[in-house]
C-alpha cells in the first residue's frame, strides 16, 4: 500500500480549483477574441470580451490571495529555490523525464512532506507564478481600460505592445497548462495527482 | 456649374474681411443713423464664421459673394435676402472631371439613399453636415486617424448633440449619445477611434466616405465586422491608407497599427506560425513520452 502525504492543504486546493477554472475562461476567450472569425466564432466577440474581463479580474484577485496567503502560510518553503548545485538538479530531473521514466527508475526527487515540489517543478511553478502571472495581470488591466496605455514606446504603439506582451505570456500559460496536466498524470498512478489535488493528499510511488 | 467660381490649384485666400468685421465676431457693431448712436449687437451664432476655419478650408480661395448674393454687400442686409436660395455641393462640384477622383456623382446617390435624406425628403442638405465655411480635407491628406475620426464625429455631433440644429428638422430632443451606445463597451475608446459613419453607414467601394446613412437598425453591432482579418475598417476608415501590405510588417490589417490596434484585425503573421509550431511540437513530444510509458508499462 503506497504512502499518503497531506501536501495540499484546503486553501491551496480552493485557489488550485478556482485557478484553473478562470484559466480556462480565460484561455478560451482569449483565443476566441484573438481568432476572432464572422463565421466561425469560437465565442460570440462581445460574450469573449465580456468573461475576458471578468475572468481577468477574478484571477487577478485569486493572485493577490494567494500572495497574502504565500507570505503568512508555510506553503512558502516548497518555492524557495536553492541556488547552489541547481544547474546539475534540474539536469537530472530532465533526465529522469527524458530517459530514467521509461527505465523504470526511481524518481531522483521524490515529493516529500518538506518538498512537495521536484527542482524542475520548483522552477517551473516560481516562473508560472512570478513571473508570467505578474506579466499577464500588469498588461491585462491595462488592456481593460486602453485610454491609460501610452500611445508611442519608442516607435511602437503602446497597445500593441502591451496586447503582444500579453498574447505571448498567455500563450506561454496555455504551454505551462498543457504540461501541467500531462506530468499530473505521471503520479503513482495516471489519476492520483488529480485525486490528490482534490482530497489533499499525495499517493507515493 | 457656376461660372464665376474656378478651382485653381494653390490659389490665395480670399479677402472676405468686410464680411468677417460683422460675421466673424460674437459680437457686432455698426453705426445707427436713426439714434446716431453705434449699436453692438450679439450675432446669431447660425451666422457666425469661424475665421480661422474659413482661411484653412477647401473653400478659402472663395470671396462670400462667389456663393451669396451680391447684394449682401449692403448693410443692412435686406430681409429678402434670407429667401436666397443656396448653392448646393453639386451645383459647383458636378460633372466636373477636375473633381471626378471625389466622385460627386456617386456620393450624391449614396446620400438620396440615406435615411437623412428619405427622412426628410429635400430638407436635409449637404451643408447640415459639411461646413462650407470650414470644410478641411482630413483622410485624403492623411490627416492622424484621431483627429480624422473627431472631424467626422464632430459633423454628426454638431447636430445629435445639438437640440437646436436638431430641432431645424426634428421636434423631438437629440438622445444622448452615451445612452444610445451604452451597449458598447469602451465607449470612449471607440468613439475617439472610429468614426460613428463607420457603423452608420453602407460601406461602398466606388466612394471614398459612403454617404448612406442607414436607419438605426441597420447600424453594425456584430463586433467581429470590425475586429476580425476582414474588417470592414480596412474599406472605410483605413482604406485610403490599407496601401501598406502584411508581407512589410508581417502583420495582418497593418496599417491600423501605425495608430492604433484592433483586436483580432491585428495579429503578427509571424508569431502565429511560431506559436503554432510550439504548441504543435509540445503536443507531439508528449504523445511520444504519452506512448512510451505506456510500452514500458506493459512490458513490465
Amino acid at each position: 500500500m503506497s504512502e499518503k502525504l497531506y501536501l495540499y492543504p484546503v486553501w491551496v486546493r480552493i485557489w488550485h480549483v478556482l485557478n484553473a477554472l478562470l484559466f480556462l475562461v480565460l484561455l478560451v476567450s482569449g483565443l476566441s477574441m484573438q481568432y476572432s472569425n464572422p463565421n466561425v466564432p469560437l465565442l460570440p466577440f462581445n460574450v469573449a470580451v465580456t468573461s475576458h474581463n471578468i475572468a481577468g479580474l477574478g484571477l487577478f484577485l485569486l493572485y493577490l490571495c494567494f500572495l497574502v496567503l504565500f507570505v503568512f502560510t508555510s506553503n512558502r518553503k516548497h518555492y524557495k529555490i536553492e541556488l547552489k548545485g541547481l544547474p546539475a538538479r534540474l539536469i537530472m530531473q530532465m533526465r529522469y523525464y527524458a530517459f530514467g521514466v521509461f527505465r523504470g527508475e526511481q524518481a531522483p526527487f521524490p515529493t516529500q512532506e518538506e518538498a512537495k515540489f521536484n527542482p524542475l517543478q520548483q522552477v517551473t511553478y516560481v516562473v508560472v507564478l512570478f513571473v508570467l502571472y505578474p506579466l499577464l495581470i500588469i498588461t491585462g488591466l491595462p488592456l481593460m481600460f486602453p485610454e491609460v496605455i501610452i500611445d508611442n514606446f519608442f516607435g511602437i504603439g503602446g497597445t500593441l505592445l502591451t496586447a503582444l506582451l500579453h498574447a505571448s505570456a498567455g500563450f506561454l500559460a496555455s504551454l505551462f497548462l498543457v504540461i501541467h496536466l500531462y506530468f499530473a498524470t505521471m503520479g503513482a498512478s495516471f489519476f492520483s495527482n488529480f485525486k490528490s489535488i482534490i482530497n489533499g493528499y499525495h499517493e507515493a510511488h | 456649374m457656376l461660372g464665376l467660381v474656378a478651382y485653381v490649384e494653390g490659389q490665395d485666400i480670399a479677402d472676405n474681411s468686410q464680411c468677417l468685421k460683422c460675421h466673424g465676431q460674437v459680437f457686432y457693431e455698426y453705426p445707427n443713423e436713426w439714434t446716431g448712436q453705434t449699436d453692438r449687437k450679439p450675432l446669431n451664432p447660425f451666422h457666425h464664421i469661424d475665421s480661422v476655419k474659413l482661411h484653412t478650408s477647401v473653400h478659402k480661395m472663395f470671396a462670400c459673394i462667389d456663393c451669396h448674393s451680391m447684394d449682401y454687400e449692403t448693410f443692412p442686409h435686406s430681409g429678402e435676402l434670407r429667401l436666397e436660395e443656396k448653392y448646393q455641393c453639386m451645383d459647383c462640384h458636378g460633372g466636373d472631371e477636375t473633381f471626378a477622383k471625389f466622385n460627386f456623382e456617386g456620393i450624391e446617390a449614396a446620400f438620396m439613399e440615406s435615411v437623412h435624406y428619405k427622412a426628410s425628403d429635400e430638407r436635409f442638405n449637404c451643408w447640415m453636415c459639411h461646413d462650407a465655411h470650414g470644410y478641411e480635407l482630413a483622410l485624403r491628406q492623411d490627416k492622424p486617424i484621431v483627429e480624422v475620426v473627431n472631424m467626422s464625429n464632430n459633423m454628426c455631433l454638431s447636430c445629435h448633440d445639438n437640440k437646436f440644429k436638431y430641432g431645424l428638422l426634428s421636434d423631438d430632443e437629440p438622445k444622448s449619445i452615451n445612452e444610445i451606445h451604452a451597449w458598447l463597451p469602451n465607449q470612449a475608446r471607440h468613439f475617439n477611434k472610429v468614426r460613428c459613419i463607420d457603423c452608420h453607414t453602407k460601406v461602398q467601394s466606388d466612394i471614398l466616405i459612403s454617404h448612406n446613412i442607414l436607419p438605426k437598425e441597420e447600424a453594425l453591432r456584430n463586433c467581429v465586422q470590425c475586429h476580425s482579418t476582414n474588417s470592414v475598417l480596412m474599406e472605410s476608415l483605413y482604406a485610403h491608407r490599407a496601401k501598406e501590405s502584411r508581407a512589410e510588417s508581417g502583420f495582418l490589417n497593418a496599417v491600423v497599427l501605425n495608430e492604433g490596434y484592433i483586436i483580432g484585425a491585428n495579429r503578427n503573421q509571424t508569431l502565429n506560425y511560431v506559436s503554432i509550431g510550439l504548441f504543435g511540437l509540445l503536443v507531439v513530444g508528449l504523445i511520444i513520452h504519452f506512448m512510451l510509458r505506456i510500452i514500458m508499462i506493459k512490458r513490465k
